[in-house]
């Protein structure tokens, strides 16, 4: 198995989660988080006092997913999220050893 | 401060109207406290939004007390021309309820809690300066004193009927010297002494929530009608209608300056700006909203608009932590608009004085303006910054580092502001409960 995070724009998810459901995952978790890579930040005025933000508001999407459907999902997830902008973001795989449904207690693929 | 309007004939009536009139206004006053506890509120940074409003909030505490046993007696009092005093009123033992305030048609007791108004939201105006940093029992102390003090005799010049001001004709409608000029003067005196926030110029401190602050500045929008119009006492003669179309004149004026000056400046409209420009505007026309034209009130509220938006950033320039402009706004607002009546001053309006633009084209009036305005500046910054001192000296004004950092509404307040975490920000219920947990969890490690 892989755990598939995808750090991307915020305003990406809806178009993220419809493809991934056409794909056929049945579950994802979404939170909310924020980073900077190459976009860097933005300046804000407040009474004349400038300040940068440089840490811009994004979403982390954690999929798991069977290894043979990892690299084809990372795809899914890639162009949904893509605007051709900078700070798109970024998505990486790594792999799991074990994962349990807690309400069955199945284990391993089964329990995606 | 409307001057008596006894006809020689026959002694002012009590009037239904002006009573009913004045005591809504006492109301609006008094709902600006709020307002500016959101205004302030928003301003700084989540981890002390609560002190910030509790600030404001306890004012309308402790003046109010303080107005009752003596503030009324020694504000109005007619006394000397430094002070007031009048045994009568200690307590408000005995005045009648039907007892006229001498010369008008509204009875003591309703010009006593119009006052009482002014005399809550003026120490809160200071609160701004000293936002995430200030011990709340060392505040509670500091209003009480400040306000007997401070306030008490500097209202009694400005508008007491023996006041040195008053009799000279110095011109303050609604209170640019008294409560602004006033509360900005004493802000800087206390963050001198005091000192800066921690990170002061070296780590952002951006408002938490400007809608906050624009409900705090429509609130302080709306009672300010109150606070200006009302200050007239009455409506026989129109001058507090004027008074009301002023402040709503003078307030758009300013507001759209600070926007204009702040998309040159600094490349944008902010709502932050929107915010201060209209209270900018409300300070500037509170002096002077009864002595000039319409058109006057567009020209000061245009000037302490831009004015203002560019006081504000003295701070960072000579480096004393006005943190959210009291000075800046309150002041610098204060002293255009009570300084302005020297130039617009129609003689159409409160009074005949004219303003070197109208009439003889003298600066008679410019010069009494002069005078009250350094006056007031002048005791109030030196009486707030001793008056700091000796509470920093015996009970500590500040809160200890570590607390400022981690936050003031915690150290001081034991709350926090917002819980907007699915989790309920890990709050496990009761001490005794967390203690219990405390001692299970000990337990487990030893086993």
């Amino acid at each position: 198995m892989k755990l598939i995070t995808a750090v991307v724009k915020p305003h990406r998810l809806d178009e993220i989660k419809e493809a991934l459901q056409a794909f056929g995952v049945h579950g994802l978790t979404v939170t909310e988080a924020s980073g900077y890579g190459r976009q860097r930040g933005h300046t804000e005025v407040y009474r004349g006092a400038e300040y940068t933000v440089d840490l811009v508001p994004k979403i982390r999407i954690e999929v798991l997913a069977e290894d043979d459907d990892a690299e084809q999902l990372i795809d899914v997830i890639v162009k949904a999220a893509r605007t051709g902008k900078i700070g798109d973001g970024k998505v990486w795989s790594l792999p799991v050893e074990s994962a349990v449904r807690v309400r069955t207690g199945e284990r391993g693929p089964d329990a995606l | 401060m409307a001057p008596a309007i006894t006809l020689a004939a026959e002694a002012p009536k009590l009037s239904a109207a002006n009573t009913g009139f004045m005591l809504i206004c006492s109301a609006l006053v008094l709902i600006m406290t709020p307002g500016l506890a959101f205004f302030y509120g928003g301003m700084v940074r989540v981890k002390s939004t609560l002190n910030m409003l509790m600030m404001s909030f306890i004012s309308m505490g402790i003046v109010t007390i303080l107005w009752v046993l003596y503030g009324f007696s020694l504000a109005f009092g007619e006394h000397n021309s430094l002070i007031g005093w009048n045994s009568d009123w200690f307590g408000l033992s005995h005045i009648g309820l039907t007892e006229l305030w001498p010369g008008y048609t509204i009875p003591v007791f309703v010009f006593m809690v119009f006052q009482m108004m002014f005399a809550i939201i003026t120490p809160a105006l200071i609160s701004g300066a000293l936002a995430d940093r200030v011990k709340f029992s060392a505040w509670a102390l500091f209003v009480a004193l400040w306000v007997t003090i401070v306030y008490v005799p500097v209202a009694h010049w400005v508008w007491g009927a023996d006041g040195w001001a008053y009799k000279l004709g110095v011109i303050d409608f609604a209170g640019g010297t008294a409560v602004h000029i006033n509360a900005g003067a004493a802000a800087l005196g206390v963050i001198l002494v005091i000192g800066k926030r921690v990170g002061f110029k070296r780590d952002p401190m951006r408002p938490h929530s400007l809608p906050l602050v624009m409900l705090g500045a429509g609130l302080l929008w709306f009672g300010w009608f109150g606070f200006n119009a009302g200050s007239w006492l009455g409506n026989d003669d129109g001058v507090g209608a004027l008074m009301f179309v002023n402040t709503q004149v003078a307030t758009a004026a300013a507001m759209l300056a600070w926007l204009a000056y702040e998309k040159i400046r600094h490349g944008a409209f902010t709502t932050l700006g929107a915010a201060s420009g209209a209270v900018a505007g409300l300070v500037a026309i509170t002096p002077s909203g009864g002595a000039v034209s319409p058109l006057g009130a567009i020209a000061v509220g245009a000037v302490a608009g831009v004015a203002c938006a560019a006081a504000v950033g003295l701070k960072f320039r000579f480096g004393y932590d006005d943190s959210l402009d009291v000075v800046g706004v309150h002041m610098v607002g204060g002293i255009i608009g009570s300084l302005l009546i020297g130039f617009f001053a129609t003689g159409k309006g409160q009074s005949a004085a004219t303003g070197v633009f109208y009439g003889d084209h003298t600066f008679t009036q410019l010069w009494k303006q002069c005078a009250g305005v350094g006056a007031v500046l002048a005791y109030s910054l030196v009486v707030s910054a001793v008056l700091a001192f000796l509470l920093d000296r015996t009970i500590g004004m500040r809160v200890s580092e570590d607390e400022e950092i981690s936050g003031i509404d915690q150290a001081e307040h034991a709350e926090s502001a917002y819980d907007f975490s699915g989790t309920g920000g890990g709050v496990i219920g009761s001490a005794a409960h967390a203690t219990a947990l405390a001692a299970t969890q000990t337990k487990k490690v030893d086993a």
